[in-house]
C-alpha cells in the first residue's frame, strides 16, 4: 500500500539550494537595500547556473535520479525533491536563459544614480529571482500540493512583471492573465482534492503504484490537465497570452515566453505519464493533439496577420506550444519499450527546449530593435538592419527554429515529431505540423523582409545599443541552432530516473 | 440516509458550481474575484471531506488535508491582494473594465 520510500541521495543537498538560492539573494535585496539589486542578481544567476549544471553533472554520473527528502519524512506525510534527466534539462536551460535575459537587462533596470530607491529595477529583479525559484520547484517536486503551492509563485513572479511600466493596457493584460491563471490553480487544486480523496497521498510515485481507472480519478486528472492548459495558453484557453507577453518589457516577454508557460506544460506531462493510470486514455490524448493542431494553425494565420512585432512573436509562442500538446498521441501509439524511448517524446522535449532559446532570442531582439527604432510596427522596420545589425541577425537566426528549416533545434524537433507522426499514421498532425512550418516561414520572413530593406530616407537610430546586449541575443540564437546538430534518435539522458527503468 | 460528509461534499459542489458560474459569466473583474473565492472555499471544503473520509483509520479527522487547506487560503487571499491591486491600479489609470483595446490600435507600443 505505502509507496517505495525515498532515500536522499548523494548531493541531493543541490537540490535544496537550487531552490533556495534565488530566494536567499531575494531576501539580500530587501536586506541590504534595493539599490543593489542588480549587484546581488548578478552574483545570484551564476551561482544558480553552477548548481543546475552540478545536479546534471550529478545525474548523469549516477545515471540514477537526485533525490532529496524534506526532513527525512517519508511522503504521504513529507514531500520529496527528485531530479531525473528531463529536470536536470530544463533546469539547465532555464538557468541558461535567466543569464542570458540579465546579461541582456543589465544597464537597463538599473537604479538611476540620483535617485536612492527605484521602484522598477528592484521589482524586475526580485521578481526574475522568485520566478527561478518557483521554476525550480516545478522541476524538481514530487508531490501535487507542492506543485500547486510553486505553480502559484510562479504565477505571482510573472504577473506582476507583465504590467512593469504600468500602463493601462498592461495592467489590464496582467489582470486578465492572473484571473486566467486563478482558474487554472482552482481547477488544479480542486483535482489534488480529489485524488486526495481517492488515494489518500499526493506524492506522485505512490498515486503511480495505486491509481487506476474509475470516476474519480478521471475527473480529477481532467481537471487538472484543464487548469494546466489555461495556464499554458493553449487553444481555446490562449486568449490572456497574447496581450500580456507582448506588453511586459522585452526582458520579462522572453522569460515568459521562454520559460513560464513550459512549467504547466510540463506538469501535464508528468500528470500524463507519471501519475495517470497506464496506458492513458485513447480520446483524451487526441483531444489534446486536436487543440494542437488548432492551436498550430489558428495563431500562425493570426500571427501572420499582426502589426506589431512583439504582438507578432506571442501569437506564434501560442502557435509553437501546440507542438507540444501533439505529443500525447504520439507517444502512446509508439511500439518503443516505454514512453521516454519514443521519438515523439524526444521531438517534444527538444521541441520544448529549442522553442525556449529561439523565443527568448526573438523577444529580446524585438526589444532592442524597438529600442534602436523607437516603435515596433513591422510595416516600418526599414532599416532595422543598419541600426541593430547582430540582433537582426539574431532574428533571423531564431526565426530558424520556428520554422523548423535546419540546422536548428526546431528543425530536430519537428522532424522527430513528423517521423513519429508518420511511423503511427497520425496523418493530421503531419499535416498540422508541415502547414505550421510554412505559415511560421511566412510571419518570420515577413519581418526579415522589412528589416532588411533600405532605410528610409531621414532615417535615425533613436538609441545606441551596448554590444553586450546584443551578444546575449545572438547566444541565444546560436545556441537554438547548435541544437541541431544532435544525433536524431531518443536521448538515453532524458530517460535517466524515469519510471520502470533500471 | 446520507452522511454528513455527503451533505458537506454537496455544500462544496455548489460553491465551486457558483463560483464557476461567477467567473466565467460576470464580466466586471471585482466579481470575478469575488467569484474566485467562493470557488476556492468550495475546493477548501472538499478537502475537509477528504479529510473526514480519510479519518476513519481511528482519527477525529486526517490532518494532512487541513494543513494544505491552510496553505491553500494563504495563497488564496495572496491571489486576491494582488488582483485587487492590479484592480485599484487599473481603476487610477481610468480604465473602466477590463476589456482591451484591440492592440492593433495601440500605437508605438515598444516598451
Amino acid at each position: 500500500m505505502m509507496p517505495a520510500g525515498y532515500a536522499t541521495s548523494e548531493g541531493g543537498a543541490l537540490l535544496v539550494i537550487a531552490v533556495m538560492l534565488p530566494i536567499v539573494g531575494m531576501i539580500a535585496i530587501f536586506a541590504l537595500g534595493l539599490r543593489r539589486a542588480e549587484r546581488i542578481a548578478f552574483i545570484i544567476l551564476p551561482g544558480g547556473l553552477l548548481i543546475a549544471l552540478a545536479i546534471a553533472a550529478e545525474v548523469a554520473r549516477t545515471g540514477a535520479a537526485v533525490t532529496y527528502v524534506l526532513g527525512g519524512w517519508q511522503p504521504p506525510l513529507g514531500i520529496a525533491l527528485q531530479a531525473d534527466g528531463l529536470s536536470a534539462t530544463l533546469m539547465v536551460l532555464t538557468a541558461l536563459i535567466l543569464c542570458a535575459v540579465g546579461l541582456f537587462a543589465r544597464g537597463t533596470f538599473s537604479t538611476p544614480p540620483d535617485m536612492s530607491e527605484a521602484r522598477r529595477p528592484m521589482v524586475f529583479w526580485t521578481l526574475m529571482l522568485g520566478l527561478w525559484s518557483a521554476l525550480n520547484t516545478v522541476f524538481l517536486g514530487q508531490d501535487l500540493f507542492n506543485l500547486f503551492v510553486a505553480l502559484e509563485f510562479l504565477t505571482f513572479s510573472a504577473v506582476p512583471l507583465v504590467c512593469l511600466d504600468g500602463r493601462r493596457e498592461t495592467v489590464q493584460a496582467a489582470l486578465r492573465y492572473l484571473l486566467f491563471a486563478l482558474i487554472g490553480s482552482v481547477f488544479y487544486l480542486l483535482g489534488a482534492a480529489l485524488l486526495y480523496g481517492a488515494y489518500g497521498t499526493l506524492d506522485m510515485a505512490g498515486l503511480r503504484l495505486q491509481a487506476h481507472y474509475n470516476p474519480a480519478t478521471s475527473v480529477a486528472l481532467g481537471l487538472m490537465i484543464v487548469g494546466l492548459m489555461a495556464k499554458a495558453a493553449l487553444f481555446p484557453l490562449h486568449l490572456w497570452l497574447p496581450p500580456a507577453h507582448a506588453g511586459a518589457p522585452a526582458a520579462a516577454s522572453a522569460v515568459l515566453s521562454a520559460l513560464v508557460v513550459k512549467a504547466p506544460f510540463f506538469l501535464i506531462l508528468r500528470l500524463w505519464f507519471d501519475v495517470a493510470p497506464q496506458p492513458g486514455n485513447q480520446l483524451a490524448a487526441q483531444m489534446l493533439a486536436w487543440l494542437g493542431i488548432f492551436s498550430i494553425v489558428f495563431c500562425s494565420i493570426i500571427a501572420l496577420r499582426q502589426v506589431r512585432l512583439k504582438l507578432m512573436i506571442a501569437y506564434s509562442t501560442v502557435a509553437q506550444i501546440g507542438y507540444l500538446f501533439l505529443v500525447f498521441p504520439l507517444v502512446m501509439a509508439s511500439d518503443a519499450p516505454s514512453a521516454w524511448q519514443s521519438i515523439g517524446w524526444t521531438g517534444g522535449v527538444l521541441q520544448l527546449v529549442s522553442h525556449a532559446l529561439a523565443k527568448a532570442s526573438m523577444f529580446l531582439a524585438a526589444g532592442l530593435i524597438a529600442e534602436a527604432l523607437g516603435h515596433d510596427r513591422i510595416d516600418n522596420l526599414n532599416g532595422a538592419v543598419t541600426a541593430v545589425p547582430i540582433s537582426v541577425a539574431a532574428f533571423g537566426l531564431a526565426g530558424l527554429s520556428l520554422m523548423g528549416l535546419p540546422p536548428s533545434g526546431g528543425f530536430v524537433a519537428k522532424l522527430m515529431l513528423l517521423t513519429a507522426a508518420t511511423e503511427t499514421a497520425n496523418w493530421w498532425i503531419v499535416a498540422a505540423i508541415l502547414v505550421g512550418g510554412i505559415l511560421a516561414a511566412s510571419y518570420v520572413f515577413r519581418v526579415l523582409g522589412r528589416a532588411m530593406a533600405a532605410p528610409k530616407i531621414g532615417f535615425k537610430t533613436l538609441a545606441h545599443i551596448p554590444l553586450h546586449r546584443e551578444l546575449a541575443v545572438l547566444g541565444l540564437a546560436i545556441s537554438a541552432v547548435v541544437l541541431g546538430f544532435v544525433p536524431l534518435q531518443p536521448f538515453a539522458f532524458l530517460g535517466i530516473g524515469r519510471v520502470g527503468l533500471p | 440516509m446520507i452522511g454528513t460528509a455527503t451533505v458537506y461534499g454537496l455544500c462544496a459542489s455548489g460553491l465551486v458550481a457558483i463560483g464557476l458560474y461567477g467567473l466565467v459569466l460576470h464580466p466586471t473583474p471585482l466579481r470575478k474575484v469575488i467569484a474566485f473565492n467562493l470557488l476556492g472555499s468550495g475546493t477548501f471544503v472538499l478537502f475537509g471531506v477528504a479529510a473526514r473520509r480519510g479519518g476513519a483509520a481511528g482519527f477525529l479527522a486526517d490532518p494532512v488535508p487541513q494543513a494544505m487547506v491552510i496553505t491553500g487560503i494563504v495563497v488564496a487571499f495572496a491571489s486576491t491582494a494582488l488582483a485587487v491591486a492590479l484592480l485599484l491600479r487599473l481603476q487610477e489609470t481610468g480604465a473602466s473594465s477590463i476589456e482591451t483595446t484591440p492592440p492593433e490600435q495601440q500605437d508605438n507600443g515598444a516598451s
